[in-house]
């Protein structure tokens, strides 16, 4: 098996890199047609999409469409849109220093570049890397979860349809696949998983000096003050977790830290809401997701059923094996050491951490590895900007979970165990590009302090210029 | 060795989150102690520079000192506006709201750095961490012994060494370094240790800046000023540090008819600058020392090339000193056409065409820099467009790296990230998007339960369709 997996993969890279060679993928046509196809494929197979993501996540139709398929064929359109100018070689001015001279910062592909995608939102963090690339006008593999099958069978069989296959591919499979194409050299990585992984992928990559993009995860804490619209933050909440593939989001809240004093009206708000949005049996809910496949659900239930959280569950806690169903669960001061305060959960369950002052909320958080996110809910203002001083993220939304990831203007990406690099908008067309620098001059503006031989009146004018001093200069030149 | 690299990383982790190098008033305070580093001990730098290198007082002040003023005193009058917020427009898909990039440093930060530019390149990084409010080690290269002791002495005498250390030594120290955890490395070196760097880095997500090399092509076209270009590519070759410079053109290429011309015109201005005994020119580094030495010798003396030296050739082994060197020819296999060669030794390649040049070196891999002098418009296009590189001069070497407004970094095998100016800033911080949100605009159509009706109204939201909203509104 593993010889015919690297004899696939390697000719298969080989041969984008010839094609990259010939300069096919670096016209503007060429970018342009492929992102009108993938914008086809969004647009017209967006029933197939909703059917897979179904199939694979029990993920409703309402989610699929806002959270997946619209978010793709966005991409595509301010792509589309913005191509001429984000291609521009960017005017920059020159200083003193190389006078006469010009200057300007050529964008160019990296050239063949490798996404592995993920299976909780299989079709937007596959689709959106390769739309960034393909902008960008390199040449692409995407390997896509094994996780979610009907979405990668799908993307397999779109992709190979609309797109050019020579160079734009579509490699499924597993940990072996993946493995052989992270023996292959490319030219920039972009990889959203864990952080266990992303470590192999690095270490793949170092072997090469592959520059990589990590988007990975880590846990979001979420900051509830007193003094707020309570209803209001917690419809905000329930729809950042249990309304973003339940709770199965690497920007999901992971848990909430609020005072002692306020816990139970934040408990009672979050089962009044959670009622009003799912009903009396949440079990069963069509709109949320299911956990993904067994041994998440294992996973899951195993940090409900650790000892330490025996009668701490406040709302919620029931399950479904046969249908890998888990109720919207909410946790009320799970110790600090416990499995679910200490790994990404990943799942529809929430802790909440009481703590004497909010303020050693933020403590709390600082004390932890960066996350990819991380939230406030407040209308206190120096709170709220001790906690954006303090609270080192891959992102920060104050009053709001999760949206800040739609809005194109703001660069997404993870720092330190949540990641490296970031893309969305236009820093999605950054992160498959180098920035070349060009120094342009003609044959004038000669100095000939520059050369040797070296004496001491060449230097003396040298530091005069350099400084500006028109004295130094003149008394330089005159040998003085 | 390896306690005392793991308490300092420890204290300065410490330190750090004391929240002690965040302040506007501790960078600018550890700024100006560097400019005053700089300004003060310019002429024991020099010495230090001349002791390891043989580097001229000219090269010394020019290449190192005077960049390293510039670099503090540009982070000191910029200082304000970098660490400002960037505020950014937001979009309909979270009205109402707004939202701002605030730079934040990484934390504590390790640069490692070299011996060919052992100041400039030591303390140009440790600058710029300082001034994105990192705690900082920097290691400087032991290969040049006295400029690493002065660092050492003098950042130890005038920064706040609770935040900002120097860790002297070899390969034991930077590989216990390299054991812990940094929040950013900072290595400028060659691709093999960069891998070193790279793999190590790995085992903590570090993000890691590799300042790398290559050998940097150089096109020489006909019909330009020839005394110019000629004069251009001396001093960027030589007149840096013998040729040991990352961006040194390191090959020519030229047309077979113009070779002759070209040889000429750098025998003739090679005399002007260093006289006719030029391997005891004081003007030239000396190498660095007896390995590269060799090195370089045994380049010069394969077979295939030793009787292509059209220029120089000379060298005094005792003084590690190698003549201007130029090689015309040179076969494609030859060791010195598949290394970079990082001294004093300028092959020529003869093409037929100039055009062939290009596909040469894109044959190649991407170098940190890539130059072209030429007065076609066209074929100045064309190298613009399809050679891929760090960086590229046009009718110039190596003056692009001193432009503060262009980003120096490398692609490929030429390394990742790049800093100078702004970018040095940018370098070792994180840009954190920051959305702000009130209590209001509410729209109930994102929250369960999901319905047909919900759905069609955010489509028709999506689309800017009003009467879609109207119509989903009306429920029709």
């Amino acid at each position: 098996m593993a010889a015919s997996v690297s004899v696939s993969v390697v000719p298969a890279a080989e041969g984008l890199r010839a094609v990259y060679t010939s300069g096919k993928t670096r016209t503007y046509e060429w970018r342009v047609s492929q992102l009108n196809a993938m914008l086809k494929i969004a647009t017209r197979h967006e029933k197939d999409f909703v059917v897979a993501l179904n199939s694979d996540l029990g993920k409703h139709e309402h989610e699929a469409f806002i959270h997946e398929i619209s978010a793709v064929t966005s991409a595509c359109r301010m792509a589309l849109k913005e191509l001429h100018r984000w291609m521009k070689p960017e005017k920059v001015k020159t200083s003193m220093t190389t006078f006469p001279s010009s200057g300007e910062l050529v964008p160019e592909p990296f050239g063949v570049v490798l996404v592995i995608s993920t299976w909780n939102y299989p079709i937007l963090l596959s689709l959106e890397p390769v739309i960034a690339a393909i902008s960008a006008a390199n040449a692409v593999v995407l390997k896509p979860s094994e996780v979610a099958p009907a979405a990668s069978e799908a993307m397999a069989k779109l992709l190979g349809q609309y797109m050019d296959a020579s160079a734009v591919k579509v490699i499924e499979g597993g940990v072996q696949e993946t493995t052989a194409l992270l023996e292959q050299k490319w030219d920039k990585i972009f990889y959203t998983g864990n952080n266990k992984v992303g470590r192999i992928v690095l270490a793949s990559a170092a072997v090469h000096l592959t520059p990589v993009i990590l988007e990975l995860g880590g846990k979001c804490p979420v900051i509830v003050d007193s003094d707020i619209n309570l209803t209001v933050a917690v419809k905000r909440l329930i729809s950042g977790k249990w309304g973003c593939n339940s709770g199965q989001t690497c920007v999901s809240p992971d848990y909430v830290i609020t005072t002692k004093p306020f816990a139970s009206k934040l408990v009672d708000a979050i089962s009044s809401e959670l009622e009003r949005f799912y009903g009396k049996d949440p079990v069963n809910a069509t709109d949320l997701s299911r956990i993904i496949n067994s041994r998440h659900f294992e996973r899951l239930t195993k940090l409900l059923d650790e000892d330490k959280l025996f009668g701490k569950i406040v709302i919620g806690g029931q399950r479904d094996k046969t249908n890998l169903k888990i109720a919207p669960t909410v946790i009320l001061d799970a110790p600090l050491d416990s499995l679910i305060m200490t790994e990404e959960i990943f799942g529809p369950l929430l802790p909440i951490i009481t703590v004497n002052d909010i303020r050693d909320g933020i403590d709390l958080i600082t004390s932890k590895e960066k996350p990819l996110a991380a939230y406030i809910f407040t209308n206190d203002k120096k709170l709220k900007e001790d906690f954006v001083q303090r609270v080192s993220a891959g992102g920060i939304a104050v009053n709001e979970v999760t949206i800040h990831l739609t809005d194109p203007a703001l660069p997404f990406g993870g720092v330190g165990e949540s990641g490296m690099g970031t893309y969305h908008g236009k820093y999605s067309f950054e992160a498959f590009s180098h920035k070349k620098p060009v120094l342009y001059r003609g044959f004038t503006g000669e100095i000939s302090a520059r050369y040797p031989p070296y004496t001491t009146r060449k230097l003396k004018f040298l530091k005069a210029a350099m400084s500006g001093n028109i004295i130094g200069i003149i008394r330089a030149l005159l040998g003085w | 060795m390896a306690v005392c690299v793991e308490t300092a990383a420890a204290e300065l982790r410490d330190v750090y989150s004391s929240g002690k190098t965040r302040t506007c008033e501790w960078r600018v305070s550890q700024l100006k102690a560097m400019l005053k580093i700089a300004i003060h001990h310019e002429k024991e730098i020099i010495e230090a520079l001349n002791s390891d290198l043989g580097k001229h007082e000219h090269e010394a002040f020019l290449h190192e000192i005077a960049a390293v003023r510039s670099a503090c005193r540009m982070a000191l009058k910029q200082l304000h506006r970098w660490m400002k917020p960037e505020k950014v427009k937001t979009s309909m898909t979270t009205f109402p709201s707004s939202a701002e990039i605030v730079s934040e440093p990484y934390g504590v930060v390790l640069v490692i750095s070299t011996w060919n530019y052992p100041i400039l390149l030591s303390l140009e990084p440790v600058i710029a961490a300082i001034s994105a409010g990192n705690a900082v080690v920097l290691k400087p290269s032991e290969v040049a012994a006295a400029t690493s002791s002065t660092m050492s002495k003098l950042l130890g005498q005038y920064m706040d060494v609770s935040a900002v250390k120097v860790v002297e030594g070899g390969i034991q120290e930077t590989s216990a370094l390299l054991e812990q955890k940094w929040d950013k490395i900072f290595y400028t070196g060659n691709s093999k240790v960069g891998r070193v760097v790279l793999t190590a880095a790995a085992k903590h997500l570090t993000p890691v800046i590799l300042e790398l090399g290559g050998k940097c092509p150089a096109i020489v076209d006909s019909d330009i000023n020839l005394t110019v270009a000629v004069r251009r590519i001396i001093s960027g070759k030589w007149g840096c540090n013998s040729g040991q410079t990352c961006v040194s053109p390191d090959y020519i290429i030229t047309t077979k008819d113009y070779a002759s011309q070209l040889v000429d015109a750098l025998s003739s201005e090679l005399e002007r600058f260093y006289g006719k005994d030029p391997v005891n020119s004081k003007d030239m580094s000396k190498i660095i020392n007896s390995r590269h030495f060799e090195r370089l010798s045994k380049l010069l003396d394969e077979d295939k090339v030793s009787g292509k030296i059209v220029i120089g050739g000379q060298w005094d082994k005792a003084n590690l000193k190698i003549a201007p060197t130029v090689i015309l020819d040179a076969p494609e296999d030859s060791l010195i056409m598949n290394e970079e060669i990082f001294g004093p030794l300028l092959p020529i390649i003869t093409v037929n065409n100039i055009k062939d040049g290009i596909n040469l070196i894109t044959s190649k891999e991407k170098p940190l820099a890539a130059y072209i002098f030429t007065n076609d418009k066209k074929l100045k296009e064309e190298f613009v467009q399809r050679v891929s590189a760090g960086g590229i001069g046009v009718n110039e070497v190596t003056l692009h790296l001193a432009e503060d407004t262009l980003p120096f970094g490398g692609v490929g095998e030429s390394g990742m990230g790049s800093y100078h100016g702004k970018f040095s800033f940018d370098a070792f911080s994180h840009k954190k998007p920051v959305l702000y949100r009130g209590f209001n605009g509410e729209i109930s159509a994102r929250y369960p339960p999901y319905s047909p009706r919900k759905l069609k109204f955010l489509k028709a939201v999506l689309s800017g369709d009003i009467i879609g909203i109207i119509r989903a509104l009306l429920g029709w």
